[in-house]
C-alpha cells in the first residue's frame, strides 16, 4: 500500500486571485497511500489549495500532476474523468439540501455507474454504516446535526470509491470525541481501501495522529515552509514559524530543539 | 455431492466507469459445498461499482434447499480488484446467513474487506431512527393542512402586529435600523425600478388605447380614447401594474435576502444581540416600498397616458395638443389620490408578504426558493383582492 508510488505531483504552483498572490513556488509530492496534511495558520491559503488540487480553481502558474497527467494541461474530459475518481468532504458538509442523505449519496452513483435501484440503495445503506449512520437515509440535511452531516458528507465523497479522498477541515465544529473517531475513520479507510488522503487543517492533535506527510504554508512568506511527516517536522524543523505552530505557540518565535 | 451455480454479470454492463481500473476480468461468483455443512464462496474477477454484483437470490435458495448448511466461508484468492460493491454484496450475504441462522465465517478475504465489513457493523443502527414510511390517511393530511392554515394565519397576523408596533417605534423615533441600509432599498425600490416600469406602463398604455381605439372608432368617437386610457391608468391600471412589477422585483428580493439571512443565522444573530430584526430589517424596506411605491404609480400613470397618446397621434390622427386637454378634461385629482391610495396598500402589502414570508424561511436552499415563490404569490394575490374591496369600497361611497 504504501510503495511510495507518486500519486499527485505539485510543481512551483503559484496561487493568485487577480493580481494578488496567494502562494508561490510550492511543489511537493502525495504518495499513494500518504494520508497528506496541508496545514498553516487561517488566511495563508490551504483550502484554495485544495481548490487547485480538485479542480475548482486553474493556477496561475505551475503545474499539478495526477500519476503523469498534467491536470490543467489535460482536455475537459480527461479533467473529467479525474475529478470522478476524486471525493470531496467539503467544510461544511455541503449537501444538497433538497434531497434526503440516501439521495445525495445516490447521485454520483445514478449518473456514473449502471447501477439499479435496489443495488444502489445496498451501496447507499453501506455508506451509511461505514460512517455510522445506518437508519438514517431518509432523513434531510437539516434535520441532523452538524457532526452527522459532515458524516453524511463523507458518505457522500466516498460513494464512487474515489482513489483520492480530500477533507476541507475535518474535525472543525466537531466534539473531541467526534473528531477523533472520524480521524480513525479516515486511517481505517486509507488502511482498508487504500485511498490517498489530503487533508486541510489545522488541528494539531489530527495532524499528529493521522498524517505521515505534509507541507506547511505560511501567510507572510507566501510560500511553503517546510513538510514531510508532522512528528519528523516537530522533531527536526528548525523553522521558528513552523515550531511555534507545531507546538501551539509554546516555544514562542525563538528557534528551539526538538523535542519528542 | 457437489453443486455449482455460477453468475457472471453481463458485458455490456461494465462499461459505465469509463476512468475504472483496467476492467479485464468480469466478477464471478462459484458457491459449492465444501463438506456436507460449509458452503464455499469463490469470489473471482473484478467486484466493483463499474459491473453489477450477482443477487443474492440465488444463495438464499440454496440456503433454503439445503438444511444441513452451519457455514459459509469464501475465497477470494481470484479476486483482481474490488471496491465497496463487494462490501454491500458481503453484507447482504451475512444478513442472509443471519436470518437463516448460519455462521458467514469472512476469514477467507481480504484484510482490507474483512476490516470494512467489520466498520460497516460496528455502530449499530440507532433504533428508532428510520423513519415510517407509511403514508398518512387521508383524514390526518386534511387535518394536519387545517391546523397548518390556522397556523399560518395567526404568525401572518402576529408578523403583521409586530410591524405595526416597529413602525409606532419608528413614528416615536425609537427604533433602530441604520439609514444606509433604508437609503440602499430607497435606490433599489426607486430609481432601480424605473426603465422596467417606463416599459410596461408605457406599453399597458398602448395597449389601453389600442383595445379602446378599435371599439370607439366604430362610432367616431376616437377621442374618447384620450379619456379610457387616462382614466384606466391614472385611476387603477398604474398602481396595479406597479404593485405587480414591485412584488415581482423586490418582494421576491426581500423574501430571498431575508431568507438567506435566516439559513445563515445572521437573523438569529441580531436577535441574540437585542436587535429585533422587524425593525432592523423589515421596517426599513417596508418603509422604502411604502414611500416608493406612490411615486413609481404615479411615473407609471404618466407613461401610460404617453403610451395612449403614441396611439392616438400614430393611429387614429389626434393631434397632441388635443389628446392632451382631452386627458385633462376626463382625468379629476380624485382619480388620481384614488390611484395613490392603491399604490400605498400595495406598497404596504408588497412589502409585508415579502419580509413574512423571508423571516419565516426554513433553513434550507430549496426553503429560501420556495420563500421567493410564496412571496410573489402572496404579492399579487393580496394585490388582485385589495383590488377588488377598494373598488367595491369606492363603489358603495359613489367615488
Amino acid at each position: 500500500m504504501n510503495n511510495q508510488e507518486p500519486h499527485i505531483i505539485v510543481q512551483n504552483l503559484e496561487m493568485a486571485y487577480g493580481s494578488f498572490v496567494l502562494q508561490r513556488n510550492l511543489t511537493f509530492t502525495i504518495n499513494r497511500g500518504d494520508i497528506f496534511i496541508i496545514m498553516g495558520g487561517s488566511g495563508c491559503g490551504k483550502s484554495t489549495l485544495m481548490r487547485h488540487l480538485i479542480g475548482l480553481k486553474a493556477p496561475a502558474r505551475g503545474k499539478v500532476f495526477y500519476g503523469s497527467l498534467s491536470f490543467w494541461d489535460a482536455p475537459p474530459e480527461v479533467r473529467k474523468q479525474i475529478m470522478s475518481r476524486i471525493g470531496v468532504l467539503y467544510q461544511s458538509g455541503a449537501l444538497w439540501s433538497s434531497m434526503t442523505l440516501a439521495e445525495n449519496i445516490a447521485l454520483p452513483l445514478k449518473e456514473y455507474t449502471r447501477l439499479r435501484p435496489p443495488e444502489i440503495k445496498d451501496l447507499v445503506s453501506l455508506k451509511l454504516s461505514l460512517v455510522g449512520l445506518a437508519g438514517f437515509e431518509d432523513y434531510y440535511p437539516s434535520e441532523i446535526s452538524g457532526g452527522m452531516r459532515k458524516r453524511a458528507g463523507l458518505a457522500r465523497a466516498m460513494a464512487l470509491d474515489p482513489d483520492i479522498l480530500f477533507f476541507d477541515e475535518p474535525s472543525a465544529g466537531l466534539d473531541p470525541i467526534s473528531a477523533r473517531l472520524l480521524d480513525d475513520l479516515i486511517l481505517e479507510l486509507r488502511d482498508s481501501l487504500g485511498s490517498t488522503i489530503v487533508v486541510v487543517t489545522h488541528e494539531l492533535a489530527s495532524i499528529f495522529a493521522i498524517g505521515n506527510n505534509s507541507v506547511y504554508l505560511d501567510a507572510e512568506a507566501k510560500t511553503m515552509l517546510g513538510g514531510g511527516h508532522p512528528k519528523k517536522l516537530l522533531a527536526e524543523s528548525q523553522n521558528p514559524k513552523i515550531r511555534a505552530f507545531l507546538t501551539r505557540g509554546e516555544e514562542g518565535l525563538k528557534p528551539a530543539h526538538g523535542k519528542n | 455431492m457437489l453443486f455449482k451455480t455460477s453468475k457472471a454479470s453481463a458485458p455490456e454492463h461494465n462499461q459505465a466507469l469509463s476512468t475504472s481500473q483496467v476492467s479485464s476480468s468480469p466478477l464471478h461468483l462459484d458457491c459449492e459445498l465444501h463438506s456436507p455443512d460449509t458452503l464455499l464462496m469463490r469470489l473471482a474477477g473484478n467486484w466493483t461499482i463499474a459491473s453489477r454484483p450477482p443477487s443474492v437470490h440465488d444463495i438464499e435458495n440454496q440456503l433454503r434447499t439445503n438444511k444441513q448448511l452451519k457455514k459459509i466461508t469464501f475465497d477470494a484468492a481470484g479476486i483482481d480488484g474490488w471496491d465497496s460493491s463487494l462490501i454491500a454484496f458481503l453484507r447482504n450475504v451475512l444478513k442472509l446467513g443471519e436470518t437463516a441462522g448460519i455462521a458467514v465465517l469472512t476469514d477467507g478475504l481480504p484484510h482490507g474487506v474483512q476490516r470494512l465489513v467489520r466498520l460497516a457493523a460496528a455502530v449499530p443502527e440507532r433504533t428508532g431512527a428510520r423513519k415510517d414510511s407509511m403514508p398518512e390517511p387521508l383524514l390526518a393530511r386534511i387535518g394536519a393542512q387545517a391546523v397548518n392554515f390556522s397556523l399560518g394565519t395567526r404568525d401572518m397576523l402576529a408578523f403583521i402586529g409586530d410591524a405595526f408596533c416597529a413602525f409606532c417605534k419608528f413614528l416615536t423615533g425609537a427604533a433602530r435600523f441604520q439609514r444606509s441600509d433604508f437609503l440602499s432599498s430607497i435606490q433599489s425600490c426607486g430609481i432601480e425600478s424605473l426603465p422596467i416600469v417606463s416599459l410596461i406602463s408605457l406599453l399597458v398604455g398602448l395597449i389601453l388605447a389600442f383595445v379602446g381605439a378599435v371599439q370607439l372608432r366604430m362610432f367616431g368617437a376616437q377621442i374618447y380614447v384620450a379619456d379610457l386610457v387616462g382614466i384606466a391608468m391614472v385611476r387603477v391600471m398604474g398602481a396595479i401594474m406597479t404593485g405587480i412589477i414591485m412584488t415581482g422585483r423586490m418582494g421576491a428580493a426581500f423574501a430571498a435576502e431575508l431568507g438567506t439571512m435566516q439559513v445563515n443565522e445572521e437573523i438569529d444573530a441580531l436577535e441574540t444581540m437585542g436587535i429585533s430584526p422587524m425593525e432592523f430589517l423589515v421596517l426599513p424596506r417596508m418603509l422604502a416600498l411604502t414611500l416608493m411605491m406612490p411615486l413609481l404609480c404615479l411615473y407609471a400613470d404618466l407613461m401610460g397616458i404617453l403610451g395612449g397618446m403614441i396611439v392616438g397621434v400614430g393611429m387614429l390622427d389626434l393631434n397632441v395638443h388635443e389628446y392632451f386637454n382631452q386627458t385633462r378634461g376626463a382625468v379629476t385629482l380624485t382619480f388620481m389620490w384614488i390611484g395613490l391610495f392603491h399604490s400605498i396598500v400595495f406598497g404596504v402589502l408588497v412589502a409585508l408578504a415579502g419580509c413574512l414570508r423571508g423571516m419565516q424561511c426554513g433553513r434550507s436552499a430549496s426553503a429560501v426558493g420556495n420563500a421567493t415563490t410564496s412571496a410573489v404569490v402572496t404579492g399579487i394575490v393580496s394585490i388582485i383582492v385589495a383590488t377588488a374591496i377598494i373598488t367595491v369600497i369606492c363603489d358603495v361611497l359613489g367615488i
